[in-house]
């Protein structure tokens, strides 16, 4: 017995080596003053001077990040209503074909999103660039958000909403005075999880961002097809320290609530895409 | 409670759904009928049925059927090791940290990795094997996918067996049933919904890939995600690209009439 646990453990360390090999591999590399990722000749930090000192980097860093924060904030918004006028929807069919048409954009492959929403753009004559970008990260961050929101909603009672009424409240009182604070949590899970998404597209981004503007991992794509070069490891380092940071703090939000790793796991199972 | 008049404020939710799920679904159709001088005909699905691109849809099925494969072998030990350990929360979490960090930088890696002077040619070169060309062939294309989705595959395997009685268990093995006869008549059928949920997460996405079979596989592997870009992007032809795209959401929506009577199974339970 002892032997098959001492396997077990050895199977279960092999995955976690391989899972992380890759990241720390990356991290290591950005350190070295040769210029492969083969051969360390020596302890630099000269590839993270080399992206401080990358103005057009930095400028798309700026962008990505801009893109991220508006494009979660709309569509927090947008979600909420979309969890509304689901949670609101009484009859079963409705309250199903409204999950459906929901849930599409989460089972679709990127390429088809991006492909589907680069027609789209042209015919409107929406000029690919900022607007594009902004419009499809807000469009395929409403439903996760919505799924993030809507558990919230169905667990607050319908008596706390009647009570408000019977009080004589407004609708749009009963809303902000009870219903949003106590969905609250979920508006939090579903704005970090549009952030996330839209922090990590590529696919998509990659059919809608056109000619001159471009997000990080498209610029990442872009550079790491030219061959390798160090200045992206010190990059992703960078990047994967502050998604630590992003992921512990949305850790410590979801620790209010009462089973913090059952929701950061459930978006995710739910989503299965890698964006 | 019929108050239609009130319901403006769910109009932008409607208007999402109108503009961004069902209008992009719509356009694919429309445009797979047009060929590249904006003429309506059928041409492109006559084409779509030539031996270039049969070959390259069982191509990019083989692929995605070998990576949903090798995930699913590497992933059922580990879920259920992991449901078997102390903090099993917080390994849970380390299994998706990566998750976080962009798929890019981690397919960088493997450039890195599989590289002539990688390390694991220099592993076989102490091996005695030498070196090999790892980067560029279906193999890496298929170990770097793999690696991508192991995750995705762990989840729903691992939720499936957290709900699994154990004291189901115990009475097959009270009953004589050896280790192997557990798992494969007790253990497995009941965390089916678990594997099937978890295919689905990586088999669709895998038909669809582009970026790994571009940095990895060097264009030595086509599938439908890459036909799609390359028509869109590069060719331009976005009547046959948008074919292709019509048979990639038919095979999806296939895959999930047949996975979907699970997925609901697997909410109702909860």
């Amino acid at each position: 017995m002892k032997n098959k646990n001492g396997l077990a453990n050895i199977y279960l360390v092999l995955v976690f080596v391989v899972l992380y090999a890759p990241i720390f591999y990356l991290m290591y590399y950005s350190f070295n003053s040769g210029g492969t990722m083969h051969k360390f000749e020596g302890f630099t930090l000269d590839h993270y001077r080399e992206v401080v000192q990358d103005t057009r980097l930095i400028i798309i860093v700026i962008n990505t990040l801009v893109i991220a924060l508006l494009s979660s904030s709309i569509a927090t918004v947008i979600a909420v209503i979309g969890a509304l006028a689901i949670h609101r929807s009484r009859r079963r069919r409705s309250k199903n074909a409204l999950l459906s048409l929901n849930n599409v954009l989460i089972v679709s492959p990127d390429v088809i999103i991006g492909a589907s929403f680069l027609i789209l753009f042209t015919i409107a004559g929406i000029q690919l660039g900022f607007t594009s970008v902004l419009l499809s990260h807000v469009a395929f961050s409403i439903p996760i958000a919505v799924l993030m929101i809507l558990p919230h909603l169905q667990e607050m009672s319908p008596t706390l909403t009647d009570a408000a009424r019977d009080l004589g409240a407004s609708r749009m009182s009963v809303l902000t005075k009870v219903i949003l604070p106590i969905i609250k949590p979920g508006i939090f899970s579903g704005f970090f999880m549009a952030l996330t998404y839209s922090l990590d597209d590529f696919a998509v981004t990659f059919f809608v961002t056109g000619n001159g503007y471009a997000t990080l991992p498209v610029e990442i794509y872009s550079r790491a097809r030219q061959g390798v070069s160090l200045s992206i490891n010190a990059l992703s380092t960078l990047i994967f320290l502050f998604t630590i940071l992003l992921v512990i703090g949305y850790y410590f939000l979801n620790q209010r609530k009462s089973k913090p790793a059952a929701a950061v796991a459930e978006p995710v199972a739910e989503a299965g895409v890698p964006r | 409670m019929t108050n239609k008049g009130r319901s403006y404020y769910l109009i932008p939710y409607y208007l999402w759904i109108a503009l961004f799920v069902i209008a992009p679904v719509l356009l694919i159709i429309y445009y797979s009928l047009f060929d590249l001088d904006g003429k309506l005909t059928l041409d492109n699905y006559v084409n779509f049925f030539t031996p270039v691109y049969m070959k390259m849809m069982l191509n990019s099925f083989w692929y995605a059927f070998l990576i949903t494969a090798f995930s699913l072998l590497v992933a059922y030990p580990a879920a259920y090791l992991l449901t078997r350990t102390k903090h099993k929360q917080l390994w849970l979490l380390l299994i998706i940290l990566p998750t976080w960090i962009n798929l890019l930088l981690k397919t960088y890696a493997f450039i890195g990795i599989f590289g002539t002077f990688g390390p694991v040619n220099s592993l076989f070169d102490v091996l005695g094997i030498g070196e090999q060309q790892i980067l560029f062939t279906g193999f890496s294309f298929v170990f770097v996918s793999v690696y991508i989705f192991i995750p995705f595959m762990i989840l729903p395997i691992f939720s499936a067996l957290e709900e699994l009685n154990l004291s189901l268990v115990d009475a097959a093995r009270d009953l004589g049933a050896s280790g192997w006869t557990t798992f494969r008549r007790v253990i497995f059928p009941l965390t089916i919904s678990g594997v099937r949920s978890g295919c689905m997460a990586v088999f669709i996405p895998a038909l669809s890939l582009f970026m790994i079979t571009r940095l990895i596989a060097g264009n030595r592997v086509i599938t439908l995600g890459t036909a799609i870009e390359q028509h869109f992007l590069v060719t331009q032809d976005w009547g046959m690209g948008s074919t292709v795209a019509v048979f990639l959401i038919v095979i999806m929506a296939l895959f999930m009439l047949l996975t979907g009577s699970s997925r609901k199974g697997v909410r109702h339970e909860k």
